[in-house]
Parts: C-alpha cells; sequence; structure tokens
C-alpha cells in the first residue's frame, strides 16, 4: 500500500498530463483523417478512372504500412534527413509529425468505412440525383455522403477506437504520451509493475469505451429510414 | 390522334425507319437516332430510331428483357449508348457525352423511376425543391412557395414535411412525380411507375399522369398498365428483343396488332 502511495506522489500529475496528449493526438488526428478519408471516398467513387486509380493506390499502400514505420519515416526521413520542420518548439514539433502519420495512415481507413457507408446508398438515389441535374460533385455532397456517413457511424466508430489506441505509436517519435510515460514507471517502480500496467489499461478503456457507447447511439438515431 | 402518326408498322419489325421518325419532321422534342446499346455481349438496343413530337404521349409496351427500361434511361443518360455513330437529341440538340451541359440537359427531361427514388434523407418539401435551388439557382422561398403548388397538384401537400420513409408507395411516387416537375421539364420519362405499387394505389399515380398528359407534357412511359395506354396514350410502341416492332395508336394496337410477338404479348396480359 505504501509502495502505491510513493508511485501516486512520483507520477500522479504526469499521468493525466500524459492521457491528455493521448486526447489531443486522437482529437486531431480524427479530423485530419476523416477529411482526407472523406478526400480518398470521393476519389474512389467519381466517374473519372485516374481519380479512383489514385484513391485505390494511396489506401492500398497506407493500409498495409505498418504505423510504426510511417512514424519512424516523419521523423527520420522527413524530419532528420529533409530538415522539415513544422514548430521551432521541438516537442510541438514532434507533436505534429505524430498528428500526420495518424491521419495519412487511419485516412485509408476512414475512405474505406465512408465507401462501406456509400454502399448502403441505393444506386437509385444517385440516378435521382442526377435525373434532376446534379453533377458529380453537388450529387455526392448533397446526397450521396449525408446517406452514406449515416450508414458508415459504426464502422468509422471502430477507426476512431484504433486511432485512440494507437496515439501511443507516438512514442516511436518521441512524443510523450502514455505508453511511454507507463515505460518509464515500470523501468524505475519494477515493484509496482502490475498496478502500473492496470492504471494505463483502465485509463485508455475509459476514454475508448464513451467512443463506442456514442458510437451505439449516433447510428441508431441517425438510421436512414428506408 | 396527333399529327405525324401513322396506324401501319413495317412488319419486318426492323425499327430502322419508325413510321413516326419521318413525319416528326426536325422539330421532334425527342429524337434517337441509330441508338445501339450493349450490356457486355448482350445486344439490348438494335438500332433505334425514335422521333417525339413535343406534346406527344408515347407508351412503350414489351416482354420484359424488351429493352423498354433500357431506352427510357438512355433518353437522359443515365445508361449510356454504343459509341457507333448513333446519337440521341433533346430539342435538336445532341445529348454532350458528361460534364455540365448532360447535367443541363438532364435537367430539361424529368424522370419518374420505378422505386421512386426519393431521397431518404430529405422532407417530402426538400426532395422537391433540392433541384430547383441547387441546379436552377432559384431563391429558397420561391422554390418552396412552387413544390407546394406542385404537392398540392399531386395531392400529398399536406405530407410535405414528413419524410419519404412515412409515406405509403403511391404518395411517394406522387412526390416524385412533383419532384420531376419542379425542374419545369419539357418532357417526363417514366419508367414502370406503377409496376412496385400496392394495387389499390396505382390508380391514384395514373390520375395524376392522365391530367399531365391532358395538359399536354410530351411523355414516353415504360408500363404494363394497358387502360392508361388507352386512356392518355397517342401512341403506342412495342418492343421486344431490343427492337421496335410496332409503332402505332394505341386503338390499332390493341385491336389489330400486327406482329406475331405483339399478338403474344397481348394474349399474355389480357387474358385475365
Amino acid at each position: 500500500m505504501e509502495s502505491l502511495s510513493t508511485l501516486m506522489e512520483q507520477y500522479g500529475t504526469q499521468v493525466p498530463a500524459a492521457f491528455w496528449t493521448n486526447i489531443r493526438l486522437a482529437l486531431l488526428a480524427t479530423l485530419g483523417s476523416f477529411a482526407l478519408g472523406v478526400l480518398l471516398a470521393l476519389c474512389r467513387i467519381s466517374p473519372v478512372a485516374s481519380l479512383r486509380a489514385l484513391g485505390t493506390g494511396y489506401v492500398h499502400v497506407v493500409r498495409n504500412t505498418p504505423l510504426t514505420i510511417l512514424m519512424l519515416l516523419g521523423v527520420l526521413a522527413v524530419w532528420g534527413q529533409l530538415k522539415i520542420t513544422f514548430a521551432p518548439d521541438f516537442h510541438l514539433n514532434f507533436f505534429i509529425y505524430a498528428v500526420i502519420a495518424l491521419s495519412l495512415y487511419h485516412a485509408a481507413f476512414m475512405c474505406e468505412a465512408i465507401r462501406s457507408g456509400v454502399n448502403t446508398v441505393p444506386l437509385g438515389q444517385a440516378e435521382a440525383a442526377r435525373a434532376i441535374g446534379l453533377g458529380f460533385l453537388p450529387a455526392a455532397r448533397l446526397v450521396i455522403l449525408p446517406q452514406a456517413l449515416r450508414g458508415a457511424i459504426t464502422p468509422l466508430g471502430n477507426t476512431v477506437i484504433a486511432l485512440t489506441k494507437n496515439t501511443t505509436v507516438a512514442a516511436a517519435a518521441s512524443v510523450a504520451e502514455a505508453s511511454g510515460l507507463m515505460k518509464t514507471m515500470i523501468e524505475f517502480r519494477p515493484d509496482v509493475m502490475v498496478a502500473i500496467f492496470l492504471t494505463f489499461a483502465i485509463g485508455f478503456c475509459l476514454i475508448v469505451i464513451p467512443i463506442g457507447l456514442l458510437t451505439t447511439w449516433a447510428s441508431d438515431k441517425w438510421a436512414v429510414a428506408r | 390522334m396527333l399529327p405525324g402518326m401513322t396506324q401501319t408498322t413495317s412488319p419486318g419489325g426492323t425499327g430502322h425507319s419508325g413510321p413516326a421518325a419521318a413525319p416528326a419532321g426536325a422539330d421532334a422534342l425527342i429524337r434517337l437516332e441509330h441508338v445501339n446499346k450493349h450490356f457486355g455481349d448482350f445486344h439490348a438496343l438494335k438500332d433505334i430510331d425514335l422521333a417525339v413530337p413535343r406534346g406527344q404521349v408515347a407508351i412503350v409496351l414489351g416482354p420484359s428483357g424488351s429493352g423498354k427500361s433500357t431506352l427510357c434511361r438512355t433518353i437522359n443518360r443515365l445508361e449510356t449508348i454504343d459509341d457507333d455513330g448513333g446519337r440521341i437529341l433533346i430539342g435538336g440538340v445532341p445529348l454532350p457525352a458528361e460534364g455540365r451541359a448532360l447535367a443541363r440537359l438532364r435537367a430539361d427531361v424529368g424522370m419518374v423511376f420505378q422505386s421512386f427514388n426519393l431521397f431518404a434523407h430529405k422532407s417530402v418539401l426538400e426532395n422537391v425543391t433540392l433541384g430547383p435551388i441547387r441546379v436552377k439557382g432559384k431563391p429558397k422561398a420561391e422554390a418552396e412557395r412552387h413544390a407546394m403548388e406542385l404537392l398540392d397538384r399531386v395531392g400529398v401537400a399536406h405530407q410535405a414535411k414528413k419524410m419519404p420513409a412515412q409515406l405509403s408507395g403511391g404518395q411517394q411516387q406522387r412526390v416524385a412525380i412533383a419532384r420531376a416537375l419542379a425542374m419545369e421539364p419539357e418532357a417526363l420519362l417514366f419508367d414502370e411507375p406503377t409496376s412496385a405499387l400496392d394495387p389499390e394505389m396505382v390508380q391514384e399515380v395514373l390520375d395524376v399522369m392522365v391530367g399531365l398528359a391532358r395538359e399536354g407534357m410530351t411523355m414516353v412511359v415504360v408500363t404494363h398498365e394497358m387502360g392508361f395506354a388507352r386512356k392518355a396514350g397517342d401512341r403506342v410502341i412495342f418492343m421486344a428483343d431490343g427492337e421496335i416492332l410496332e409503332d402505332t395508336d394505341p386503338e390499332s394496337f390493341f385491336t389489330n396488332p400486327q406482329h406475331e410477338r405483339a399478338r403474344d404479348f397481348l394474349g399474355k396480359i389480357l387474358v385475365h
């Protein structure tokens, strides 16, 4: 008991701060990957063959590359060798690198989730949109995507959950987040290793479970009645 | 009977020189010239020539798989046609292949589908105003006022705030007609508009269509409703195996079909 209370004294304030970093990574990368995912999905359903090939190529290459490799590619090759810097502050720069890598990687999954939603929209909806004179982009924006996104809430939620847990890979880009702190704590306090593991496991559950509940609630509430 | 229609049909049934094509002249609103369509190896439309003058109600009949729906869908390019010199003209203007110009021309020819295809995430009113606002750039208030007039005319004005899924099939199809009319089209295409309806709802949709026909709307109607064909049709086009076999007025078609396939078809549907 005493060893646990000294652990709290040592790291009590660092743990929430580290988790806050994961939450910020997850929020920003969700926005980034969703925006890019919508663009990729539009490419993949567009009438232009070269855009379809671009979307398909991106998804296949990025989805099949491990996130750790993308993260290291960013900090070692793009920053280390090409010296591309996003912010003068060392930590902020790596944080931005981590957000970009997470966004690029999960955009491939967002794209596929949205595409599964597009498949829930009957072909007749697109035909009716074309029949009243809407071109591809207006039809996509006004008719197809609003229904597709509502039909894709569950797979999109799964992608956000995976993304949230994958924020721990940002440790590879030297971002001070929860899993990095856990490693440090285990290194210095191996006597309470199980308690440390449990702390971080419960921490992630507290973040991720609400996402799952929200997803289930939203997919019921916004289901398109046909 | 409208001018430009002949009673007889070419017994060979090649469809090359449909009798109505020549006299309809250059002012035909919808004109198909040597239109072919393949789905893979399947030859769905075989060298179709057809001219529909302004104000005509053309009924397209035929057994399933005869190409009648495909014909209807090619007219506003929901189906592409073979690139072999055939073309489709609306008001004398050839249909462009893609892009903005096609979108504009499409809006001139309204389409009513078998499965209604109302936008499922938008209210009845929004379904009708979407095209006028987004394609024609009408102000919202004006588009809504016009939409309410149209909904009133098809008898569903009191449902304007509901979602499509809350309406019966007959009501949905009448909204779909209002949606097509809202674009102020020069012609309307109907692709089996009553085939997905419960029997007791067929009449309410046909009544709206008869009204449109009487007001002089140019219509191409793919249907199995023989009563409607006789009542509102100016012309019957009978198709089989991707060809136009008969092209005549409804009375002649129903009382004196020239082609064996047409007699066979009528025998099957009129026997009950």
